[in-house]
């Protein structure tokens, strides 16, 4: 579904985030990215979703060359992509449900469709009962499934966070990868790039090492640190 | 569904998106709003007494232009059939638009229905005035040339003309006003899109966090951009509403009182010529919303 090839990325600024990385995500994959800051975890999800642009080498998604693709097709690729931030990004000034439904408007939805579907994520995300609360109002794990809920009103195939627990303790941290395992129960490809060490461990799932901009393990069923380094 | 209807359903559902979006944002930001149609009416008031200033000019330009008129007084001695034979001679000269003959016995009675019987009297049996040709030019400025042609003609007594220097300084005149007003004008112009675009940049950035989730869950730039842009010819256009209005009643007071007082003074006060006025400077309102607006959304659609 995603395949990097010999991608590597160096700023304006001289700073090499990636040198030569290689990799394929397959569909339906659970994948976690680790590594200390600086290694490049936020730059590889920046290609992904063409925000920023590889100084060399070649990136597929679902056959096509995203490299290739022209300027006004790429927030059709970004509609196939739910992003999840550190931060949350909700808007302060809109209820829960405006937050998810806003994500339908901008594509242009039909409000009968937004009716059915905004309630339908926000109970898949355990908050039916908050869809008329404004983000102040609710706990940093509610905030953050609020995004999630965003990020999947739109039926992306792929899930992508960035440290999406974070700013979260860790007990809010596992609810939040639950929702996460949920959804790819459901079939869709989930990428969370990560410091939370314990969850990783725990969850088995793939993890791409990346460190100093390359990749440096990657492994089924990993863990956060190599036991033998 | 065929794909034309769902198009244009598509279209219509962001339309009201659009709108909802314009309207949230002007009442948001009401001080700001109010700002940016201050200015923008400034601007353009300013470029509408420029206009005003240039046309009123040219105006008075041309009705001084086609008041210059050449007389030629043709030779005492001179029959009026050997007079009437130099009027088709100065009607050949390139640049003469009309010529009139006036016979002295006309003359005589015009003067005499002018400034009555005494003029007759004084004058007696033998008729004082010469013939005389009633000169138009079409381009006032080759008068002098013109006038010194007519003079060597053989049986012209003199040439008399008036106004020569007031037209050539009229002349220079207005073709300073022109010049300052045009770049008073692109000036100003430059100054109202500045000042829009300060007032939308200020706009998106309150709202740049919702630019960017847009962005992120695959927005296009024109649906980003179309509420900023509609808010922008908004702006636009009120600002120059409120300049219309204000020159509207301003000039038309000024023009009522010049006349009052200045009675010869041809002053433009066509509604037709001010619609045309007010109407560029409303499409110049608009315009300058829309490329104010533009400029400063354009910063925030690379991500």
């Amino acid at each position: 579904m995603i395949s990097f090839f010999n991608v590597s990325k160096v700023y304006p600024n001289g700073v090499k985030a990636l040198q030569g990385v290689s990799l394929q995500i397959e569909k339906g994959e659970f994948v976690f990215i680790v590594g200390p800051s600086g290694a490049g975890k936020s730059t590889l999800i920046k290609l992904i979703y063409s925000e920023e642009q590889p100084t060399k080498g070649q990136i597929y998604m679902g056959g096509r060359s995203i490299l290739r693709m022209k300027k006004r097709d790429i927030p059709y690729l970004r509609r196939q992509i739910g992003m999840v931030f550190q931060d949350f990004r909700l808007l302060p000034d809109r209820t829960i449900y405006e937050n998810v439904a806003f994500a339908m408007q901008v594509i242009g939805a039909p409000r009968s469709e937004i009716k059915k579907r905004v309630p339908e994520v926000l109970k898949m995300v355990g908050l039916e009962k908050r869809m008329d609360n404004y983000p102040y109002q609710l706990s940093g794990g509610e905030q953050q499934r609020t995004a999630i809920a965003r990020a999947l009103v739109n039926k992306p195939s792929i899930i992508i966070a960035d440290e999406p627990t974070g700013n979260l303790d860790i007990n809010t941290s596992w609810e939040i990868m639950e929702c996460f395992q949920k959804i790819n129960d459901e079939g869709t490809t989930v990428i969370i790039a990560t410091h939370a060490k314990e969850i990783v461990d725990a969850m088995r799932k793939r993890v791409i090492a990346l460190e100093n901009g390359k990749i440096v393990r990657d492994e089924h069923r990993g863990v956060y640190e190599n036991a033998v380094t | 569904m065929n794909t034309g209807v769902y198009m244009k359903m598509l279209l219509l559902r962001q339309a009201y998106y659009i709108f909802q979006e314009v309207g949230r944002s002007l009442k948001r930001n009401s001080l700001l709003n109010f700002a940016a149609i201050g200015t923008t009416a400034i601007s353009l008031l300013v470029l509408g007494v420029g206009m005003l200033l240039v046309i009123n000019t040219n105006e008075i330009a041309k009705t001084i232009e086609s008041d210059i008129e050449i007389m030629v007084y043709i030779k005492h001695d001179l029959s009026e059939e050997d007079a009437l034979a130099i009027e088709p001679i100065i009607d050949n000269i390139s640049g003469v638009e009309k010529t009139t003959f006036i016979p002295r016995d006309e003359a005589l009675k015009s003067l005499v229905k002018q400034f009555g019987d005494e003029v007759e009297e004084s004058v007696g049996e033998e008729n004082p005035l010469p013939d005389a040709i009633k000169v138009k030019i079409s381009d006032p400025r080759e008068v002098n040339t013109i006038a010194a042609e007519i003079e060597d003609l053989p049986g012209v007594e003199s040439v008399r003309y008036g106004g020569q220097d007031f037209v050539k300084k009229l002349f220079s005149l207005t073709n300073w006003v022109r010049i300052i007003g045009l770049l008073l004008i692109a000036l100003l112009g430059l100054c109202g899109i500045f000042l829009i675009a300060t007032t939308t940049r200020l706009t998106i950035f309150a709202r740049r966090r919702e630019i960017n989730i847009m962005k992120y869950v695959g927005a296009t730039d024109w649906f980003v951009r179309w509420p900023f842009l509609l808010e922008g010819i908004i702006l636009g256009f009120f600002g120059a509403l409120l300049a219309v209005v204000v020159l509207y009643f301003s000039y038309g007071a000024l023009v009522a009182r010049i006349q009052e007082t200045i009675t010869f003074l041809p002053l433009v006060s066509s509604t037709k010529v001010l619609l045309r006025i007010f109407e560029g400077l409303l499409v110049m309102g608009i315009v300058m919303g829309a490329v104010g607006s533009t400029i400063s959304v354009r910063r925030y659609l690379h991500v």
